[in-house]
């Protein structure tokens, strides 16, 4: 204890191996606007080769922070490091190659309408200074990867939501950036077209190798792609960790409220006849996930505890391979020994159990 | 009409000619560049500067606020500065240019002002300067307005140019008040006015047609 606080205090110089592996690394960054803090203390690593997903409400914080990465935003104080060197004290002059190590997908896709969409693709090349033939060759290459060749003599105003996040996707890997930074990449898209977006990212992640930090409001978009999950509310990251840790065991308020839509949730029909006290039946919630979840459960429950029980609801969803599972589950009420022999062999079992209340007559 | 007249007319007509181009070219070449300024230097522009941004509005306001027939007299000597006389068609082409930028410079900003400006922030965010911003973003996605804007401009000029008539720059409008209000030749001004007619819708034409071919939007 006392040699940790020491080493935290005393050696500011430590050299962590792990550490160099980060392609961004932000510490304490801090920005306001007016009176409302955009960024309050944000502290973030980003490991090369994985995809961070950064999630949060709108107004949280989150396209500031990801403009903070490029320079597009200054933070107030703090530090932002890109592959090792810090950008922070960079002018606009020198920020601009350290950009080009950086590709963008944008909400909006911001493609220029009066190019063609190779021309699009190539413009990062085009800023690089590289001739023409090289250009061309890296379009065609690019759009090939995105499945739009056909398409590269079309202008963008031609082409659906889908088709145009795909180009600019294209055009954000043209100048094979080190990282890549999805600015709510599939949020003006249609659930099929995003997934095929985020399938696309993916695929490059896992294909080129390449670092993805990506922000949205959506869970969906997490569950999907990303490795690690950090969740940011007013301005703070309020949790981080694997993707499967934080959906079976989410610790913050606003974790579990963005959860909400895409987890189960006990029915609102039972919900509004919970009581507190006696009832003819208790309602539980049983939050399993990993071991836990891959093992035979129910029936070694039903073995080792006799006595009735019911499932009222719930699923178990695979996230990240891992089995995560939410089970509310009805049990008589009469017996309390029964109920407390209930609870005690899950929590034995790695499950996380709550007493939500209990109902006057059998749901 | 008689010959002498027809010959008067077809002369008219390329002095309105030169007058609109030369001008029309000028305020261009002048406008654009000062549309881009005041885009540039507003707030949130790629190189804001609020104090030039307010000394270049004042500027163009001043020149636009003044008539142009007061403008035609008032620039006499700057004319003859440039052109070495302050009478002809060429001494024209002096007050209507000056007259045409700030005119056109507005119009251009308004087209550049409405270029969305996430496509600026995604060119920055490629590692786009300044320059890059201009040549690859504002200028290329603003061009049909600007196109259709510097259209706009060329029918004012014409429009314009009748009265420089008044420091003997010839062209359609001297002679239609000239022959065919003065000494009543009715023919002269049918023929005036059809051709005015003609050379506008022509020029509206060609810049539609223009505008067309480069709108991708």
């Amino acid at each position: 204890m006392n040699q940790h606080v020491t080493a935290e205090i005393g050696d500011p110089v430590v050299i962590d191996p792990t550490r160099s592996q980060d392609v961004v690394r932000l510490v304490d960054l801090k920005r306001r606007f007016g009176a409302t803090a955009a960024l309050d203390g944000v502290s973030l690593n980003v490991k090369k080769g994985e995809i961070l997903g950064i999630i949060g409400r709108s107004g949280a914080g989150k396209s500031t922070l990801i403009r903070c990465l490029n320079g597009l935003e200054r933070p107030d104080s703090g530090e932002v490091f890109i592959e090792g060197s810090e950008i922070g004290r960079l002018g606009e002059r020198e920020l601009q190659p350290l950009r080009r190590r950086i590709g963008m997908v944008f909400q909006h896709f911001n493609l220029l309408s009066a190019k063609t969409v190779e021309e699009n693709v190539a413009l990062p090349l085009k800023i690089e200074g590289r001739p023409r033939a090289e250009r061309m060759t890296r379009a065609a290459e690019l759009l090939q990867l995105v499945g739009l060749s056909e398409k590269a003599k079309a202008y963008p105003a031609s082409l659906s939501g889908g088709q145009k996040q795909r180009v600019g996707i294209a055009r954000a890997l043209a100048a094979r950036p080190a990282l890549l930074l999805s600015d709510e990449a599939t949020s003006a898209l249609d659930p099929e077209t995003t997934r095929s977006i985020l399938a696309l990212l993916k695929d490059i992640n896992s294909r080129l190798g390449l670092t993805i930090l990506l922000i949205t409001h959506e869970m969906e978009v997490i569950r999907s792609i990303a490795d690690r999950v950090a969740v940011i509310d007013a301005g703070r990251i309020v949790e981080e960790g694997a993707v499967w840790q934080v959906f079976a065991n989410p610790k913050s308020e606003i974790t579990r409220s963005l959860l909400g839509g895409i987890r189960p949730q006990l029915p609102p029909e039972i919900a509004s006849r919970l009581a507190k006290g006696e009832g003819a039946e208790t309602i539980l919630r049983i939050d399993v996930a990993g071991e836990a979840a891959r093992g035979p459960l129910f029936s070694e429950l039903s073995a080792n505890v006799p006595g009735p029980f019911r499932l009222v609801h719930g699923g178990i969803d695979h996230v990240q391979q891992q089995p995560v599972g939410t089970l509310f589950v009805a049990v008589p009420g009469a017996d309390a020994a029964h109920l407390a022999a209930v609870i005690a062999f899950l929590k034995d079992r790695g499950a996380r159990v709550e007493v939500l209340g209990h109902v006057a007559d059998p749901v | 009409m008689s010959p002498i007249l027809f010959e008067l007319l077809l002369r008219s007509i390329w002095e309105t000619v030169l007058m609109t181009g030369a001008s029309g070219i000028i305020s261009l070449v002048f406008g654009l560049p000062l549309g881009l300024a005041l885009v540039a230097t507003d707030r949130g522009g790629i190189a804001e500067s609020l104090w030039l941004n307010r000394i270049l509005g004042a500027i163009i306001n001043g020149f636009r606020s003044v008539p142009f027939i007061i403008l035609l007299v008032a620039l006499i000597p700057v004319t003859r500065l440039i052109v070495g006389t302050s009478i002809g068609t060429w001494a024209a082409i002096v007050p209507l240019s000056i007259a045409a930028t700030p005119y056109y410079a507005r119009i251009a900003e308004v087209s550049l002002r409405e270029v969305d400006h996430g496509l600026i922030e995604a060119a920055r965010a490629m590692g786009g300067n300044r320059w890059t911003i201009i040549r690859e973003v504002l200028v290329p996605e603003a061009l049909p307005g600007i196109v259709a804007g510097f259209t706009v401009t060329l029918v004012t000029l014409v429009g314009a140019s009748a009265m420089a008539g008044a420091i003997g720059a010839g062209g359609l409008g001297d002679l239609a008040i000239r022959y065919g209000y003065q000494r009543f030749e009715t023919s002269v001004m049918v023929a005036v006015v059809i051709v005015l007619i003609v050379l506008v819708c022509g020029i509206q034409w060609i810049g539609d047609r223009l505008v067309a071919r480069l709108d991708h939007r």
